[in-house]
């Protein structure tokens, strides 16, 4: 293996006609660019007040063939995924992940006299709902944004087949460079950081679109407005 | 995989006989084509943006030793191992050996052109390992035993009702009289079946739409979802992906993404975009123990440095073979190999060398359309010439296409011969073309007046009558 | 907008090999067009061809050739002027690349590149002149060649002028941008895909109901013709600039004298 290392890396600084940078060659130039992590080229799209990304993003989310609702406040999240779930004649069974913020869903489930019945952790293959709070939501393409670690899954994201994801409205964002900082802001990368648009979908066969390819059919977004 | 490109003439008949591909086509043009104006014109600053890529990846392949060692150092921190591999060869044994070692009897696999290029799949199975494509397009045609005919859209070539077939063939789980007709149909039967795969395979391989070097992140772009399931189930995640795969931030990152779907596609964004780290971390309730990330150079480092670095700007949209009327006309599996289109007529003859692939460079009309929506601005129609540039050096160029373009270049440097030549010609076609004012056929020019007639001069050169003093 | 000489902007006419072996027409009409415009028209002697045939097919030593001189023969005019695209296309993209390592000629092949300008675009985007008197009653359909439309960015010039035209109904194709197919020595080498091309840019220019097909390019132009003919259908092709200087009365591109027998 090192000799196929030396090899390749050896190959690519004869055709660049150099041998390694120096320490100061790479840090005039690529380790400048690694320190910076200067974000390039930010569409006006992924710009404007609080107000115009929530907007934005709701209507990029949508158009993106998510469906979203807009609540007020954490207490109202087990009778808005009920009611969303029940519409549609879908099991109020569900699993969710060990974050605290989801706390809430358990004391709503069955067993309490409540809405739905909560499982938390992973998923098992034959669970149809997920429910998964996301870091934050991008404005610019209806996007969410997912992350891996002790109390999240991310097969939560792929094996159900209907996701409800929830996201506060303060923590929407213009484009994924905030996205970004917000993930640097928290600590060492994640094992995964999954962006979602809209529910799985295909083309595969004709050019004809079908949503639900392996992901889930559906993609159902809770935008809570914290009440202050 | 076996290369067919040294029969690219045959190949084009047998396509251009093909009717269900006529079909496909004719979809592709007014699906991709129309989704990607729609996309490309509601971003302003979408020009600007291709700018900014062609610079990043100019500074990214000036800086490609660097990043990767970056990248390799930052996989080897969070837990994950680097194999750098030469070609195909050193690339498929390594995987195989990873397979072993975690005693695997299937693998998923997510899209790969890369897994193409190794030819991987047939290895895997000469060796007792069952690869389970999971892409629905790759499931296919793997069904089918044949290879993508597209970058992005492996079995755009392939009808429902071929689907049907392969599926009631693969399928004898199921009723033998179920309905397949409905891509619904034929799409819930695949999710069935490879929900089974995802969950029994030991080791899942997914190709990479990027590296990070800041993170030494992989990153897929997937629409179905089939790449995550298929990293985040099995034991062992193999990451495939070649050199310049490389981008330096997550912020450089950003910006292919804005391009990317929306010159495949156009779609906004792809509907999953992961960023994998390592193996799953302590305390993590899933993700894989084992991540492994082949890094395949495969003759891309030799094209550093000369007439074909851009290419290495690639980001495998499609967008140039969607709007190539050459491929728009015969498909991708005339093009021989994994890689098709104008960025495979450029790519190939690189990868396994000239004398195999002569054809493709000059199966183009040079129309530009490829270089107009290319994201990275490669400019394809240039470096084709440029191949025909080294077949010429090289005396690959036919003899008779040689003979005569040195007949021609002797006259057009000799304006009094040339005048006397053209002269005689004018008259000579005129004649020929008689009163119907055109001609089905002339000795030496088959390749014309096999499928189109030639337009008879108008009679006297335009120098001719100019000379002897007629004005407008 | 550029200044011009007193008495007029001095050009020199490239006709193309193209246009001078098979359609003397597109000449007379196009300088018509330039003197209309107010130009001072010459057209050297010494002039053939601009070397794209040797260029494309790889043989960059012969193309060189070319275009040395071409320079010389035409470094001497104020302007350069051609009724096609794509030699204008060579002249003005690929001349200083090609001749970059010759110091004879480098800096000459930057200067013609610079004055080189394929008809439409010289009337409109140098002269800003749409002044045409012509008349032309039928409903025509318009194919943007390639070289033009890509390389010099040429798609409303022709249309601006067009739509100044008596009697004329434009009707767009379906895919106006798509390749007909011609490509230089690729027409003849893969002659099952050029067809394929042609055929479907025959077929959409039916389609559109127009029964003249115009263009700015001789070589594309002879192909379609060809194509049409081939097909046994009654779409007539012609140079644009033959209908803008009222000169489309003669026989269409392979039509024999009385212009309607096939
Ligand atoms: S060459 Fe350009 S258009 Fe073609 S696949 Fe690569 S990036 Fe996309």
């Amino acid at each position: 293996m090192t000799a196929a290392r030396d090899a390749i890396l050896g190959g690519i600084r004869r055709s660049l006609r150099r041998g390694p940078l120096s320490d100061a060659e790479a840090v005039a130039g690529p380790r400048a660019r690694l320190d910076a992590k200067a974000p390039i080229l930010v569409p006006e799209r992924a710009k404007g007040s609080p107000d115009v990304l929530v907007d934005r993003f709701l209507a990029m989310a949508i158009e993106a063939a998510a469906t979203v609702d807009r609540i007020q406040g954490m207490e109202a999240l087990p009778g808005a995924i009920a009611s969303y779930l029940k519409d549609r004649n879908l099991s109020t069974e569900l699993v969710t992940t060990t974050d605290p913020e989801m706390d809430g869903l358990v004391g709503s489930s069955l067993e309490g006299g409540g809405l739905l019945t909560v499982k938390r952790g992973l998923p098992s293959p034959t669970d149809t709902v997920s429910v998964v709070p996301a870091l934050r939501g991008v404005a610019e393409t209806g996007t969410v944004m997912l992350r891996s670690g002790e109390t999240q899954a991310s097969t939560l994201n792929f094996l159900p087949e209907t996701h409800i994801v929830v996201l506060k409205t303060s923590d929407i964002v213009g484009g994924l460079e905030e996205a970004w900082a917000a993930l640097r802001a928290e600590g060492p990368t994640p094992r995964t950081v999954n962006f979602i648009t809209g529910p799985s979908r295909t083309g595969d066969i004709e050019q004809t679109l079908q949503m639900g390819a392996h992901g889930p059919l559906r993609l159902h977004i809770l935008l809570v407005d914290e009440t202050p | 995989m076996d290369s067919t490109t040294h029969t690219f003439k045959d190949n084009i008949k047998v396509a251009l006989a093909n009717e269900t591909l006529v079909h496909s086509l004719e979809t592709m043009k007014t699906g991709f084509r129309a989704r990607r104006a729609v996309a490309v014109d509601r971003l302003p600053e979408f020009d600007a943006l291709c700018d900014a890529g062609r610079d990043l990846k100019n500074h990214v392949l000036e800086n490609l030793d660097f990043y990767l060692e970056t990248f390799e150092a930052k996989v080897l921190e969070s837990g994950g191992k680097v194999h750098w591999c030469r070609d195909s060869e050193e690339a498929r044994k390594t995987v195989l050996e990873i397979c072993r070692a975690a005693d695997a009897k299937t693998v998923t696999k997510g899209k790969s052109m890369i897994s193409e290029e190794m030819g991987l799949n047939d290895y895997l199975e000469e060796n007792g390992v069952t690869p389970v494509e999971t892409d629905l397009g790759e499931y296919i045609i793997q069904l089918r035993h044949e290879h993508p005919s597209h970058i992005i859209a492996p079995a755009i070539h392939v009808r429902k009702f071929q689907v049907a077939e392969a599926f009631r063939k693969a399928h004898p789980q199921y009723a033998a009289d179920r309905p397949l007709e409905e891509p619904r149909e034929l799409l819930d039967e695949a999710r069935d079946v490879l929900r089974s795969s995802f969950l029994g395979a030991d080791v899942g391989i997914t190709g990479a739409n990027m590296l990070i070097a800041e993170t030494g992140s992989t990153v897929i772009v997937t629409n179905e979802g089939n790449g995550d399931l298929t990293q985040l189930l099995p034991r062992v995640h193999v990451v495939l992906a070649s050199l310049e795969k490389i981008v330096p931030t997550l912020e450089d990152a950003s910006l292919v993404l804005r391009l990317l779907a929306r010159s495949a596609t156009g779609q906004e964004m792809s509907s999953y975009t992961t960023f994998s780290n390592g193996p799953r971390r302590p305390g993590d309730p899933d993700g894989p123990e084992e991540f492994h990330v082949i890094l395949l150079d495969n003759g891309r480092s030799n094209m550093i440095g000369t007439d074909f670095q851009d290419m290495l700007r690639c980001i495998r949209c499609a967008a140039c073979m969607n709007h190539c009327p050459v491929y728009g006309a015969i498909g991708g599996h005339a093009y021989g190999w994994v890689y098709p289109g104008p960025m495979g007529a450029v790519l190939t003859p690189g990868l396994l060398g000239l004398e195999g692939a002569a054809d493709l460079p000059n199966a183009s009309s040079l129309c530009g359309r490829c270089e107009a929506v290319c994201p990275m601005r490669i400019p394809l129609p240039k470096m084709l010439r440029h191949w025909r540039e080294k077949e010429f050096e090289r005396h690959l160029t036919p003899k008779g296409t040689r003979w005569g373009l040195g007949f021609w270049s002797f006259f057009a440097r000799r304006p009094g011969l040339y005048r006397l030549g053209t002269r005689v010609v004018a008259r000579m076609l005129r004649i020929l073309g008689g009163k119907q004012g055109h001609l089905k056929e002339l000795g030496l020019s088959n390749g014309w007046t096999a499928v189109r007639d030639i337009p008879a001069p108008e009679g006297r050169t335009f120098m001719d009558r100019w000379a002897s003093g007629e004005r407008p | 907008m550029a200044t011009f000489s007193a008495d007029g902007p001095r050009v020199g006419f490239f006709i193309t090999c193209v246009a001078d072996l098979f359609r003397p027409t597109v000449g007379f009409a196009a300088i018509s067009l330039l003197q209309k415009a107010g130009c001072r028209v010459e057209v050297p002697q010494t002039q053939t061809c601009c070397g794209q045939p040797a260029y494309n097919s790889g043989a960059r030593a012969m193309a060189q050739a070319q275009a040395r001189h071409v320079i010389e023969t035409f470094e001497g005019f104020e302007y350069v002027v051609a009724p096609s695209g794509s030699c204008m296309g060579m002249v003005r993209e690929h001349y200083p690349s090609l001749l970059a390592d010759d110091p004879a000629f480098a800096e000459r092949a930057k200067v013609l590149a610079g004055k080189s300008h394929e008809i439409l675009s010289f009337l409109i985007d140098v002269l800003d002149w749409d002044d045409v008197d012509a008349r032309f009653d039928g409903v025509v359909t318009y194919h943007d060649t390639c070289s033009g439309l890509r390389e010099l960015g040429i798609k409303d010039q022709p249309r601006r002028l067009l739509a100044k035209v008596k009697g004329l109904e434009l009707r767009e194709l379906a895919a106006p941008e798509e390749c007909c197919g011609f490509g230089g020595t690729f027409c003849v080498k893969y002659p099952e895909i050029s067809n394929r091309m042609v055929t479907d840019k025959v077929t959409t220019a039916q389609a559109t109901g127009a029964t003249t097909l115009l263009g700015g390019d001789t070589s594309c132009l002879l192909n379609i013709a060809g194509k049409a003919k081939r097909m046994e259908l009654p779409l007539k092709v012609r140079h644009v600039v033959e209908v803008l200087a009222g000169m489309a009365d003669g026989p269409a591109l392979g039509d024999g004298e009385d212009g309607i027998k096939r």
